[in-house]
């Protein structure tokens, strides 16, 4: 399906461009004057104190919040803010949320398939059969999140851990350019938040990521360059050893 | 391709249910035509009439379950649907009267006369043919879903809202048939009808064959709405209904989902509803009545949401309840539907269909302990 709205908006190299960005909810400013920049291939970490706007940047970014003011092109050709959330997602952005929503009444191989890139007018998809080529990415998809043995187990079944997973999964299944991965470990275990940013590091080999996240240790595994967010707007940039020597961002996450 | 399409959906279970909806489409007309007066096995007339209105409410039914089971657009405004493809049934069958109304007007309906009209409206031009009416049956409730669905799912209007719509929908048409200039017949409706296809639509053949039509109707949805569930686009629908802007985030217009299947079940009430016409002789605006689309939703509720078995299950329940209550203690029966609206939506959220498979799966489970 072609994406109706691409306009020239802007020529930039960037993936992601979002310039200016505000948003305010009646009175409350969650973005003020916001700018980020996501080269292709990157891998990004963004970190900030409850209410930074992490989660309305998402918003923002997949055309569910319209910004009152500020420019968001992706890929230096789509306007984001003239676009609904499923022109978005065909453009190549997906995005998996903080609290795992999977398809509770679907089983985990119908979540993947339903996630599949390819496949969206309902017309087709009367008549689809599943084809070679996407079972095969299923099974490979399957592998790579460890759920192969839970594959005809319903969404609504599956452990906390296990839905973190299988939202993964359906990232992947969407094959993006850009991911969006809102707090991929909340809730994990030490030892699946480790497994989680090698996936994440894996993943990170053929598409771009940003990461939101307030595990500190799990930043620091995944070893990008860091962004913080605070009030609405961007407070420090660069390795997660150079903000967190920052003395503003001393002061943010201590308080004064 | 299309059979495959068609067969995909078809479990067993539901293969029997369709052939079990036949065999009571077959035999039950049947057993009237051909059964001597005095056999035991003999439906009466009434009877199957009263079948034969059944499988009408049923098919009914299931348009409201495919929106509201599979799709969580919970309408209250089907029986409207239902009542446009009745009052285009209405039509054909009142041009069909011709000379031998009251006021034998050739050309006009009595009830035109009556009200001094000089010549037919505009929009009754054509119904005097049967195979205009057929397709206006299926036109009519379609496009106002269309039109209705098209705003209301493009403007993500859902849950309690969207509701409240189509029960404001059928309202406005329950308002507007009962005017006189609106050129229907107004309270009165239309009635009186002689001929459908040129047999008398009093005949028990006629009878016999409109309630084989009714079953065969519903066996023809059962099958469709079954390939559409079984199908990705009946994943995909289901999954607008549980997460429906997981859903838009990967990406699929899921207005265009839900304006399919809302058309598609338009469609198949108005169907139902001009079955429905020529089997009780009448079509006025009280089929338009709130209540009866609540009515629908309660089968469905009743029999199984989100099961393809359970609303026909459902109708067939509720009517017979009502049938025989309305006869045996007329007063008592909207007390016992409200008291069954309570207890389905308290005691049986999955209706008589969940309840039969968490009693068979209790069944299978025994078995399978005593053998182990």
């Amino acid at each position: 399906m072609k994406a109706p709205g691409i306009t020239h908006a802007r020529s930039t190299s960037a993936l992601l461009y979002l310039s200016g960005v505000s948003v305010s909810f009646d009175g409350f400013k969650a973005l003020n004057n916001l700018s980020l920049l996501i080269e292709p291939g990157e891998m990004r970490a963004i970190i900030g104190p409850n209410g930074a706007g992490k989660t309305t940047m998402m918003d923002v970014i997949t055309g569910k919040t319209r910004p009152d003011s500020g420019e968001v092109v992706f890929d230096g050709r789509a306007d984001l803010t003239k676009l609904d959330e499923a022109n978005i997602a065909t453009l190549g952005i997906g995005r998996k949320f903080q609290k795992p929503t999977v398809f509770e009444n679907h089983t985990v191989r119908d979540n993947l398939l339903l996630a599949l890139a390819g496949m969206r007018g309902w017309y087709q998809l009367l008549m689809a059969a599943p084809s070679k080529a996407e079972n095969d990415r299923l099974e490979e998809i399957l592998s790579i999140i460890r759920m192969g043995p839970q594959q005809h187990m319903l969404g609504a079944r599956l452990s906390h851990g296990q839905k973190q997973w299988l939202e993964i999964g359906m990232l992947l299944a969407q094959n993006p350019k850009l991911m969006l991965v809102d707090e991929p470990v909340a809730g994990m275990t030490d030892v699946e938040t480790e497994t989680t940013a090698q996936v994440l590091r894996e993943v990170n080999k053929s598409h771009s990521v940003v990461v939101v996240e307030h595990d500190m240790s799990f930043v620091r595994a995944l070893g990008v360059k860091v962004t913080v967010l605070h009030e609405g707007s961007t407070l420090a940039e660069g390795s997660l050893d150079q903000v967190s020597a920052d003395p503003r961002v001393v002061e943010v996450y201590l308080g004064r | 391709m299309v059979t495959r399409f068609l067969w995909q959906g078809m479990t067993r279970n539901l293969r029997l249910f369709v052939l079990l909806v036949l065999a009571v489409g077959i035999l039950v007309p049947l057993s009237n035509l051909l059964l001597p007066a005095d056999s035991a096995f003999r439906m009466p007339s009434w009877a199957v009439q009263l079948v034969g209105k059944y499988l009408c409410y049923a098919s009914l039914a299931l348009a409201v379950d495919l929106v509201w089971g599979f799709c969580g657009i919970l309408t209250l405004g089907h029986a409207a649907f239902f009542a446009l493809g009745g009052y285009c049934m209405g039509m054909y069958l009142m041009r069909q009267i011709g000379t031998r109304g009251v006021y034998g007007n050739p050309l006009l309906p009595d009830f035109m006369v009556f009200l001094n009209y000089k010549e037919l409206p505009w929009f009754w031009h054509g119904f005097d043919s049967f195979w205009f009416a057929a397709p206006m049956i299926v036109l009519v409730p379609s496009v106002l879903a269309l039109a209705l669905g098209w705003f209301a799912f493009r403007s993500r209007v859902t849950g309690v809202y969207l509701s409240i719509i189509t029960q404001a929908m059928t309202f406005a048409l329950l308002l507007a048939f009962f005017r006189n200039d609106m050129g229907l017949g107004g309270n009165n409706g239309m009635t009186d009808f002689k001929d459908i296809l040129g047999y008398s639509v009093q005949s028990d053949t006629t009878r016999a064959v409109l309630c084989f039509a009714s079953a065969l109707a519903l066996a023809v949805f059962l099958v469709i709405s079954a390939a559409i569930v079984g199908s990705r686009f009946g994943k995909a629908l289901t999954a607008v209904r549980d997460a429906e802007s997981r859903m838009r985030f990967l990406g699929y217009r899921v207005e265009r989902y839900k304006l399919f299947v809302f058309v598609l079940s338009a469609a198949m009430a108005g169907i139902a509803g001009a079955l429905y016409v020529p089997q009780v002789g009448i079509i006025n605006p009280s089929e338009f009545s709130p209540g009866n689309s609540i009515e629908a939703v309660l089968w469905v509720a009743v029999g199984g949401r989100g099961t393809l078995i359970g609303p026909v299950i459902g109708a067939f329940i509720v009517n017979f309840g009502k049938t025989w209550l309305t006869g045996a203690l007329p007063e008592v029966w909207l007390f016992a539907l409200g008291a069954l609206f309570i207890v389905v939506t308290l005691l049986l959220p999955k209706g008589v269909v969940g309840l039969w498979n968490q009693f068979m799966n209790r069944s299978r489970e025994r078995r399978a302990r005593a053998a182990a």
